[in-house]
């Protein structure tokens, strides 16, 4: 039952981004790892190719008013998140926003993000010429625990 | 809690047993002792024990698990990359341990106690494991705790909120207690399940 409603999510966020032809970019795969009661911050990740050479440059959503996209390195065991002015998206190739790279972060959370919800996320694109475009997304939310890299049954593993 | 002069006595044990242990390894194996995929800090004079609340309140030392080897992970709830992903992981060791997933507790330890209250820490580590604790204490004792384990972490803002870049190895304690391994983030849980297996002595 749930799985269904999950596909249908999916599905729902996929047609969404392909309605959204203008900006050329498609998105696969996007979700959101769910946060437990008065936890403020969570991450995005998801697939996305470009038609044409375009550049991620911004994300929002309604529910915070603090969403950036950010790039994770590590160096000597030392992790760092920063903030980055966008994530270039070169025609043809897929790229991915992805634990141990880059996420699109959601902070100062006010209410929970539960595991089955669904966000709604609109990603701001920046083609070459300096003109932007939008594409709103519905991205489905994941358990906390999913794996980074979801191995065959056990992405939606529960404990 | 901490009764230095009865930690003497396990340590010397497990040494033995260890020795016992490589002993067994040196037979299956092809006659030489094999590397671990962690960092081999036996004998490092750090990250000797702390004094950390649980979030049910209650101070915890490294002696109150003395008996079950012991996984310490600092991070941040609010970290939505690093601090999962070793989680999940940790999850995922217990699992391939088996029955021996028993002898394994992993601990939690907060180096963002302003946000990770004690009631965000427990929901946070029990996603991931009902096994798992979450630890913090107040920003003097996240200091002292994070200076013995050689952790560093920094707060950084952003926008009109804050994250911290953090120090992402797992400090992997045997039964009596004695520091024995650092794992590193990229390993994966089978290579970290290995290593476990050989420090958790045979019974």
């Amino acid at each position: 039952m749930q799985t269904t409603t999950r596909t249908l999510v999916l599905a729902a966020a996929m047609l969404a981004a392909t309605a959204a032809s203008h900006a050329q970019v498609t998105v696969k795969d996007a979700w959101i790892r769910a946060t437990v009661p008065q936890q403020q911050a969570t991450g995005a990740f998801m697939q996305l190719s470009a038609a044409k050479d375009t550049k991620l440059v911004a994300a929002s959503s309604p529910l915070t008013p603090v969403v950036e996209v950010h790039e994770m390195a590590m160096k000597d065991n030392v992790m760092t998140m920063r903030q980055i002015p966008g994530v270039d998206l070169p025609a043809g190739k897929t790229v991915e926003l992805k634990p141990g790279g880059y996420h699109v972060m959601l902070m100062n959370l006010k209410q929970q993000v539960k595991e089955g919800d669904t966000v709604p996320l609109t990603l701001t694109f920046e083609s070459k010429d300096g003109k932007r475009d939008t594409m709103d997304v519905k991205v489905p939310v994941r358990a906390l625990n999913t794996a980074a890299k979801p191995a065959a049954g056990h992405g939606e593993h529960k404990h | 809690m901490t009764v230095p002069a009865s930690i003497h006595a396990p340590a010397r044990r497990a040494f033995v047993l260890s020795g016992l242990a490589a002993g067994a390894l040196a037979l299956t194996g092809c006659g030489q002792k094999e590397a671990y995929h962690g960092i081999d800090i036996t004998g490092a004079e750090y990250a000797r024990d702390f004094s950390l609340t649980d979030p049910d309140g209650r101070t915890r030392t490294l002696a109150d698990f003395k008996g079950q080897a012991v996984l310490v992970f600092f991070g941040f709830t609010q970290c939505p990359d690093v601090c999962p992903t070793a989680l999940v992981r940790a999850a995922e060791i217990r699992n391939l341990l088996g029955a021996d997933g028993a002898r394994l507790q992993v601990l939690f330890v907060t180096i963002d106690p302003e946000r990770d209250t004690p009631v965000v820490l427990k929901a946070y580590t029990e996603a991931f494991d009902p096994s798992f604790l979450g630890l913090y204490g107040n920003a003097e004792q996240t200091v002292a705790v994070a200076r013995e384990f050689k952790v560093t972490y920094k707060k950084v803002p952003t926008g009109s909120s804050y994250t911290m870049d953090h120090s992402t190895l797992s400090y992997l304690f045997d039964p009596a207690g004695k520091l024995r391994l650092a794992l590193r983030h990229a390993s994966s849980a089978q290579e970290c399940a290995q290593d476990i297996r050989r420090i958790l002595p045979t019974t």
